[in-house]
């Protein structure tokens, strides 16, 4: 078959709803697009646990800091699922760890913000892993076999993340005067950057839906913020609290909320390096990796002693 | 078919945008640990079913991760790890030739066979 007819054949597929798996042919775009945004997701989970593994030491009781352990840890497992469906694209998984360490992968921009309160624990379950959640269940859909089952299997541990968020949250939106101002505070930090999450507008790119065409991605960026936008506006009413945004309200038109604009220069700034801890972050993921090369080391050495005694044994 | 996806999306930062250092240098020596395809037997009496991959320096620390990754939630009662590099899988290209011997022997079906209605218990 010639590539024209490949190419065909492949859209086809995609228009028939029938997934792409690792070993059948693919656009080299699509492959590479594939393997740029499933690698910087697994990143992105990664550096997410920073921003958590922060508190886990000055949680406020046993109990919450057992829950944030096992969310820290669920989101390792993220990492690793999406990390394994990337390798089945022909890349290594020490490549993307090393292209994340040197600063040529990126990760999502979120998690180069500070946590400096507890109530930001809550905030960052209810409004971060909420806005990642809506992108994650659109890709339970995704072309691409290998990711849309990771993405099947996170989506069902996620929701726990957003719960505990917003419990916890609701805990503190009933407590003092100085809780209810720390949860207020928390959502007032947060709202703006998880916005900023779902990407630049829709107008901003004069560039194709590719990936709309593949079905790697089923919703823009503009209709998952409002998505977004529309859920949290509600919810955050049982807080008692409210969203830093004084444009926000109702349009009985569009049957959704309007909102504010958002500050696209610290967008960029954020995306191409230059937020609150990009370089607290890299320089945390490096030395985690560096301080761990020994043991990664001494379990392959002790691996391969183990087969050699068990070779002498059957010889 | 030159296509690049230049657009930015939710969840991918296209490369022009991402002003990184772009410093692959640093390449280590390091040995990789091997990749491992794990089972898992939801519950007694089911089949082991693919969960996913892994990486591991050997088969016990490959079930030890597993346990850790792939059933946190009680999602398994027995775990099987396979060296990725010793899975041999069919050739998606060949699939039409290779499958299509069983597409004309429908007489493998039960619905191939007309029966009248009164015939109980079949
Ligand atoms: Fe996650
Ligand atoms: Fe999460």
């Amino acid at each position: 078959m010639s590539v024209i007819d490949l190419e065909k054949a492949f859209q086809d597929k995609i228009d028939k709803e029938i997934k792409i798996e690792p070993k059948d042919w693919m656009p080299e775009a699509y492959r590479k697009t594939n393997l740029r945004q499933i690698s910087q997701h697994a990143h992105s989970e990664i550096v997410g646990m920073l921003p958590e593994g922060n508190w886990i030491s000055r949680a406020p009781s046993l109990k919450r800091k057992a829950i944030l352990i096992a969310k820290v840890q669920d989101e390792a497992g993220h990492g690793l699922y999406l990390y394994s469906a990337a390798e089945t694209l022909g890349t290594s998984r020490d490549q993307m760890v090393e292209d994340l360490n040197s600063g040529k992968a990126k990760y999502s921009s979120i998690f180069n913000y500070p946590t400096l309160t507890w109530a930001d624990m809550g905030a960052v379950g209810w409004l971060v892993d909420g806005a990642a959640i809506l992108n994650q269940v659109m890709l339970c859909r995704t072309s691409y076999g290998p990711y849309a089952r990771a993405m099947v299997r996170i989506c069902k541990e996620e929701s726990f993340h957003q719960r505990q968020g917003f419990e916890s949250l609701l805990v503190l939106s009933k407590g003092s005067q100085a809780q209810r101002d720390m949860c207020q505070d928390a959502i007032n930090r947060w709202w703006w950057p998880s916005l900023m999450m779902f990407g630049p507008k829709d107008s901003e790119s004069t560039n194709s839906d590719q990936s709309i065409k593949w079905k790697i991605k089923r919703k823009t960026n503009d209709e998952l913020r409002q998505q977004f936008v529309d859920m949290i506006v509600e919810q955050v009413k049982l807080l008692g609290m409210t969203l830093p945004d004084p444009n926000l309200k109702w349009n009985e038109a569009r049957k959704h909320y309007d909102f504010g604009e958002i500050n696209w220069e610290e967008f960029w700034n954020v995306v191409k390096g230059n937020g609150p801890c990009n370089k607290q972050r890299l320089a945390a993921r490096n030395k985690a990796h560096d301080e761990g090369a020994w043991v990664r080391a001494a379990a392959l050495a002790y691996a391969e002693k183990r087969k050699n005694r068990l070779k002498t044994k059957a010889a | 078919m030159h296509i690049q996806i230049k657009k930015f999306y939710y969840g991918d930062i296209p490369e022009e945008n991402t002003g990184g250092s772009g410093n692959t240098e640093k390449h280590t020596n390091e040995l990789s640990w091997p990749l491992w395809e794990v089972f898992i037997r939801s519950k007694q009496g089911l089949d082991h079913k693919h969960a996913g991959s892994l990486r591991a320096a050997d088969a016990e620390m490959a079930v030890e991760n597993a346990r850790d990754v792939y059933t946190r939630r009680q999602e398994g009662v027995s775990i099987w790890v396979v060296e990725s590099k010793h899975v041999h899988a069919s050739n998606p290209d060949d699939a039409e030739m290779f499958y299509e011997p069983a597409s004309d022997k429908i007489y493998r079906h039960p619905t191939f066979y007309d029966l009248p209605d009164e015939l109980k218990h079949m």
